[in-house]
């Protein structure tokens, strides 16, 4: 990318920003009440946050997305790229389309009675839902790759463990990280749910004890910092994707 | 005379019932080239596929250097019309990836594909990404890639349709100087008559599904980039597009 556009769009953001700040500003004055501060009062208390416990909340809240995330990955993809053999989508398909539908949140009684109240099903809850979202959509990439793709590299001399290295993988890629850039707004939105219950730890205990206290600063620096955690992630996926799927962006 | 290629009653029926080809029968002289030209679905693909390895044939054999095909092999080199550049890989990475599969190193691939780059004017041109390229180039590094494994056998599917005519003639002399620089057996698979007479020393007249050998049309004056010019050259395409036609009645 040249120089200039990566310079555009790094003031694009702050502006954004600067512009979201002054709107925040604008109706905490209107609203004149404690349950909205100003965006100043909740930056000292994300500051004195800092200085307390805010940021080993914050690691907590990345570990169980992350995991989470990770988990839900490294199950989605293998089954969806499978799908580009007509045979294997086949016996895939009447599952998602059973399972899919179901609002997976709501499994949680049974993930607790199975996994117990910890992390582990914490992290499963929010895998459990980034995966049916992973899934779907590579599914879909692999069934459409075109098959001269596929016998050209078999012409070529290739094994199966090829395609998925040479054809079916890279052709899924793209789509691949797009659902997972979709799924990180899901996961945090699932991170806050699993987080009001059974814990002392995370972002999502922190918003629903400064909530229960009625500090809002407090609360809006958590906010703020759950914000922040879904912003870093993904950036860190549009990085890694200009990267691995640079063919994409000539 | 040795065959490089023989098709002994290949015939393919595909699972859903379609009979793609009936009986085809003809065989090609090692160093000859041989045009297949036939109406649309009248299994022409599938019989190159066929000798790909890709495919097996329902009934008959298809022999290359008198073994039958069993999967693909290295002197088969198959050329498909669109979409068989990976667009995911550059230029270099899509020439050196059949040697890749067969297990070459780093350095070897290097040795055999920068200079096969240099040959087809594609240097400058070796860390693009196919979609970077013109139609023309593009193919270029088709052949390329295909001949990176040093075939003995050429086999196209339509390689050159999709390109517009001026690119597409330049790309057929390149492809008769190929054929006549480096001694390779050449089936070649198109809908177009002129090109099928320009690059053929025989060409087979499918008929319609399931595709069946009507005529084959032999062509030996075919060999220089002029004979686009001459009467003989008009006077056999009127031969194949008779035919053809004949073929669909």
């Amino acid at each position: 990318m040249p120089r200039s556009e990566t310079e555009h769009r790094r003031w694009s953001y702050l502006i954004a920003g600067l512009l979201l700040i002054v709107l925040w500003q604008a109706i905490s004055v209107l609203l004149n009440s404690i349950a909205l501060p100003t965006p100043l009062t909740v930056f000292y208390a994300f500051i004195a946050g800092l200085k307390d416990d805010l940021l080993s909340h914050l690691l907590v809240s990345a570990a169980r997305v992350g995991y989470g995330i990770v988990l839900a990955l490294s199950l989605a993809v293998p089954l969806g790229l499978i799908s580009y053999k007509k045979g294997a989508d086949k016996i895939i398909t009447p599952f998602i389309y059973l399972l899919y539908p179901i609002p997976h949140i709501v499994l949680l009684p049974l993930i607790i009675l199975l996994f117990g109240i910890g992390d582990l099903s914490k992290v499963i809850l929010i895998a459990i839902i980034v995966f049916f979202q992973i899934l779907v959509t590579t599914r879909d990439a692999a069934r459409n790759i075109s098959t001269n793709y596929i016998y050209s590299l078999l012409s070529l001399g290739a094994t199966d463990k090829d395609v998925y290295k040479h054809v079916v993988f890279p052709a899924c890629l793209p789509k691949i990280l797009t659902a997972l850039r979709i799924s990180i707004g899901t996961a945090i939105a699932v991170l806050f749910f699993v987080e009001s219950f059974a814990t002392r730890k995370g972002l999502g205990y922190l918003i629903m004890d400064s909530w229960s206290r009625m500090d809002y600063p407090d609360l809006y620096a958590a906010i703020v910092s759950m914000a922040l955690l879904g912003f870093c992630l993904y950036v860190v996926l549009e990085l890694v994707e200009r990267k691995v799927c640079a063919w994409v962006y000539v | 005379m040795r065959f490089m290629i023989e098709a002994e009653g290949i015939s393919k029926v595909y699972q859903d019932g379609t009979e793609a080809l009936r009986e085809v029968c003809f065989e090609v002289p090692e160093g000859e080239s041989c045009s297949i030209i036939g109406p649309s679905g009248c299994g022409k693909t599938s019989l190159l596929f066929i000798f790909s390895g890709i495919l097996k044939p329902t009934s008959g054999k298809a022999l290359i250097e008198g073994k039958e095909v069993a999967s693909p092999s290295r002197e088969v080199a198959l050329i498909l019309q669109d979409y068989g550049l990976f667009p995911w890989k550059t230029v270099y990475e899509n020439v050196s990836l059949g040697l890749e599969l067969r297990g070459y190193g780093k350095k070897e691939r290097q040795e055999i594909v920068l200079p096969l780059l240099d040959d087809l004017d594609l240097k400058d041109f070796a860390n693009h990404y196919p979609k970077q390229l013109s139609g023309g180039m593009q193919q270029r590094v088709g052949f390329a890639r295909a001949l990176a494994l040093n075939p003995e056998i050429l086999v196209m599917d339509e390689p050159l349709s999709s390109l517009d005519a001026l690119t597409r003639e330049t790309l057929q002399n390149f492809l008769l100087a190929l054929w006549k620089n480096k001694g390779l057996t050449m089936l070649l698979v198109t809908h177009n008559i002129e090109e099928a007479v320009f690059l053929g020393r025989e060409i087979i007249v499918l008929s319609p599904r399931p595709g069946r050998v009507v005529k084959i049309v032999k062509n030996h004056n075919v060999g220089e980039v002029n004979y686009r010019n001459t009467e003989d050259f008009f006077d056999k395409c009127r031969e194949v597009r008779q035919s053809i036609e004949d073929g669909a009645t």
